[in-house]
């Protein structure tokens, strides 16, 4: 039976360690877990916190969309997504991916393909703050991440 | 229909979101932001770069020569930038 992803969004942090544990805690199945987490940083001290705006509704929807699509495409005993929306300061998570599979081959494509495809497709848009006061520009997205994105299809 | 706009196209249209009444000439997501440009400077200012702007229909990607439809929420927004 396919699993059922985990999403959520939502403003406060997370727990990736706590995350992981609820994917193996009582089973004997998992042969292998692969947890990323994306952190704010400071880009060498010059911004002050990340603002994450989403389009809420479709930020959980293309979420599901997305995990769906890796549960599809690999054989995953369960998949977390948890993506943080609202001012986040460097050195705090963002973004957490945690697949577990029989084997790691699984675990490790279903997480790379999750973060190509969030990065390209879920509505979370980042506005920095900058660290010598006032809010700087948006992030601009990157072809590199549309470029990533391409490799699974 | 009820327009959404998140990002720097919020911010250039000066406004979260608007409901407006489809004249009858706009039948794709296209064809309506034609009829958004030409609403004031604000709207043609968020649509200068068109190419630049993504579109989700009731919260799902499309292109733009999709067909508005039955669609209840139309949103645009810059290419995202999260994770």
């Amino acid at each position: 039976m396919p699993v059922t992803p985990k999403v959520k969004v939502q403003t406060e942090d997370f727990d990736a360690g706590a995350e992981s544990g609820l994917l193996t805690s009582g089973r004997k199945d998992v042969g292998a877990l692969v947890s990323f987490t994306g952190l704010c940083r400071d880009e060498a001290g010059t911004l002050s916190a990340l603002e994450l705006e989403h389009y809420p509704g479709m930020a959980e929807g293309e979420l599901t969309r997305i995990a769906q699509q890796a549960i599809a495409r690999w054989p995953l005993t369960g998949l977390t997504v948890i993506h943080r929306h609202g001012k986040i300061p460097p050195g705090d998570n963002i973004v957490l991916v945690i697949a577990a599979s029989s084997h790691r081959r699984a675990a490790f494509e279903a997480a790379d393909f999750l973060m190509d495809y969030l990065k390209t497709r879920a509505p979370f848009w980042k506005k920095e703050h900058l660290a010598e006061g006032g809010t700087g520009t948006w992030v601009d997205a990157k072809d590199g991440d549309d470029k990533d994105a391409a490799r699974w299809t | 229909m009820n327009i959404r706009y998140f990002a720097w196209v919020r911010e250039k249209v000066g406004i979260e979101e608007e409901t407006i009444e489809l004249p009858s000439n706009v039948k794709t997501v296209s064809d309506l932001i034609a009829h958004l440009k030409d609403l004031d400077d604000y709207h043609a200012s968020a649509f200068e770069e068109e190419d630049a702007i993504r579109v989700a229909l009731d919260q799902e990607h499309v292109e733009p020569d999709t067909e508005l439809g039955a669609a209840r929420e139309v949103a645009f927004f810059p290419p995202m930038t999260g994770g």
